[in-house]
């Protein structure tokens, strides 16, 4: 157990620090200078000069990506050009909305995947199948940024049931919740599928029937119970999607989360936001995936006597 | 019947309109003041958008971006992709274990966030585009390549080719590459799916191909203003996507069946 604890730590070391070093080359590919796309031409050489040696960028790359580094680990992300605050106070201020979001899309994505993939397993080759993962499929194809508009134009426009954008309490979390969680439900209700259809081969399931269970309590009680633990794995990687997703839908919906100041920032050429935004979510991903290894493999000892092989 | 070859309808339209749309009688840059947001009549079975362009003739642009942009990226991901990771498996030593921390580290950053970060940085344009999407596609691939080519380099036939001398590039063109095309190509169609979305989102986002060319990503951004009043700017973009989405992966899908079934075959 503590060595494979201790292998997955260290991996995710390797890659916090690898995705740190990429956000770091990424204000090196912004054509020509940064510090004259940041500042406009008609910035004074003085105000250049000055902003340059705020953002390191006068010293040799190799002492840049050091220095980019201690700062990281005292959480030192630098300042905002835009608004002249520490980019960090900017996250904190952002962070709780985006988790509220991914929570709640989330939750959206279980409740629909769960209900539909058991249906199409309990149902495999019959049309409920078929219009389960037709439905699925649809899913996976439809883009937020597409699903978006058309629910605001359905719920919101026509029938005035919602809030169009904002962050005004639950009612306006529906919409976004429904945008992001969709292509995740699509994709979870695929494996719910899979793994029941694994799980209701088993020989206990005959043992449930043989004893008499109906064929909901033999669902229920032992083949959802088991196949959730691969569905639970699959939320987890599936995240990194998912928070990218949000990017684009609190775009859409102006919900004031760390994908909105993402944009923003783009727009506004406040390259250290940028950084500090792709480096918030990515690490948001790596640490909860992580976390669910580790959760996973304290739960099921198969996975943690596998790896010695 | 028709369900069969439905996939294979829509890619082929796609296509048909993407490559032949210079040649077609299209306008889609004819500004008709009078007829700005106006509904679909007989001259434009579309209708107008924002400025008074024809939809279905900006529709029908968009189809040549998307393709345009998801065969670009798609070749130059999977070449790349491919090339690095087959060879890290061949080679293997300190070059794989390198390699493949640059791969964890990629699949580490949501894709469609680093595009987007650097689809943004290096400014709006199709080029960028390409780049930004190509930089995140390949590692699919090459963690695809990279499989595939650790579970074939023990074979005999790979052995007798090393014993004979053959340089290490045309072992893996010539004896490794054959063989591991089928995974690679269903790959290369999930991959033009998700370029098709990803190309649209960053055109949705403003970062993608610039005015007056069409994207469906940013149609669907102009038309988003006015949906209350013009429902059918922002309807046939997004409903084009999403055929030619479900279309591909649909092909995929099959592909990937039609491949398994061939590899049980051999097995057996």
């Amino acid at each position: 157990m503590l060595n494979y604890l201790a292998s997955r730590l260290i991996s995710a070391v390797f890659v916090v620090l690898g995705v740190s070093c990429l956000v770091f080359l990424l204000i090196h590919f912004v054509p020509g200078d940064p510090v004259e796309m940041m500042l406009g031409e008609s910035a004074r050489p003085a105000d250049r000069e000055a902003l340059r040696a705020a953002l390191g960028l006068d010293l040799p790359v190799l002492t840049q990506l050091g220095n980019y580094l201690t700062g990281l680990l005292t959480f030192d992300l630098g300042q905002s050009i835009h608004y002249r605050l520490p980019i960090s106070d900017l996250l904190a201020e952002r962070i709780p909305a985006t988790a509220q979001l991914a929570f709640f899309s989330i939750l959206v994505a279980i409740c629909i995947a769960i209900p539909l993939g058991s249906i199409a397993a309990v149902n495999k080759g019959t049309k409920w199948d078929h219009i389960a993962m037709g439905f699925s499929l649809f899913g996976v194809s439809i883009p937020n940024f597409w699903m978006g508009p058309l629910l605001i134009l359905v719920f919101s426009l026509w029938m005035g049931l919602l809030p169009v954008s904002g962050n005004e309490g639950i009612t306006s979390m529906i919409l976004p919740a429904i945008t992001l969680g969709t292509s995740m439900a699509a994709i979870l209700a695929r494996m719910v599928r899979s793994t029941l259809l694994e799980v209701l081969n088993e020989d206990y399931i005959r043992t449930a029937k043989a004893k008499g269970l109906t064929d909901s309590q033999v669902i229920w009680r032992h083949g959802l119970r088991n196949a959730m633990l691969p569905v639970i794995t699959l939320v987890g990687l599936q995240l990194g999607t998912l928070l990218g997703g949000a990017v684009i839908t609190e775009t859409i919906f102006s919900w004031p989360g760390v994908g909105q100041l993402t944009i923003e920032a783009i727009q506004r050429r406040d390259y250290p936001v940028v950084q500090a935004c792709v480096l918030l979510i990515s690490l948001s991903y790596v640490v909860v995936n992580v976390l669910t290894d580790i959760v996973y493999a304290l739960i099921d000892p198969r996975i943690r006597l596998g790896e010695g092989e | 019947m028709i369900g069969r070859y439905f996939p294979a309808i829509i890619i082929f339209l796609w296509a048909l309109f993407a490559l032949a749309g210079p040649w077609l009688p299209l306008n889609p840059d004819n500004i008709i003041l009078s007829k700005i947001l106006h509904a679909p009549d007989f001259n434009a079975l579309l209708g107008y958008d924002d400025l008074g362009r024809p939809i279905w003739d900006r529709l029908v642009m968009g189809a040549r971006t998307s393709f345009v942009v998801a065969i670009w990226v798609t070749a130059i991901s999977m070449i790349i992709g491919t090339f690095i990771g087959a060879s890290s498996a061949y080679f293997g030593g300190w070059l794989d274990l390198f390699v493949v921390r640059i791969i964890d580290v990629f699949l580490a950053v949501p894709g469609i966030l680093l595009a987007i970060a650097f689809a943004g940085i290096m400014g709006p344009g199709i080029e960028n585009v390409v780049i930004a999407l190509s930089i995140v596609g390949w590692v699919g691939f090459a963690r695809l390549a990279r499989a595939q080519v650790l579970a074939l380099k023990h074979r005999d036939h790979v052995q007798a080719a090393i014993s004979l001398g053959t340089p290490s590039f045309t072992i893996i063109r010539r004896h490794l590459l054959p063989l591991i095309s089928a995974p690679l190509i269903v790959e290369a169609t999930f991959s033009i799916a998700g370029v098709v979305i990803a190309e649209a989102g960053l055109s949705f986002l403003g970062l993608g191909v610039q005015p007056p060319d069409a994207s469906w990503g940013s149609m669907i951004r102009d038309g988003t203003a006015y949906m209350l009043v013009a429902p059918h700017m922002v309807i046939p973009p997004g409903l084009a996507m999403v055929l030619i989405v479900l279309s591909v992966n649909l092909l995929g899908d099959r592909l990937r069946d039609i491949l398994d079934v061939r590899s049980h075959g051999r097995k057996n």
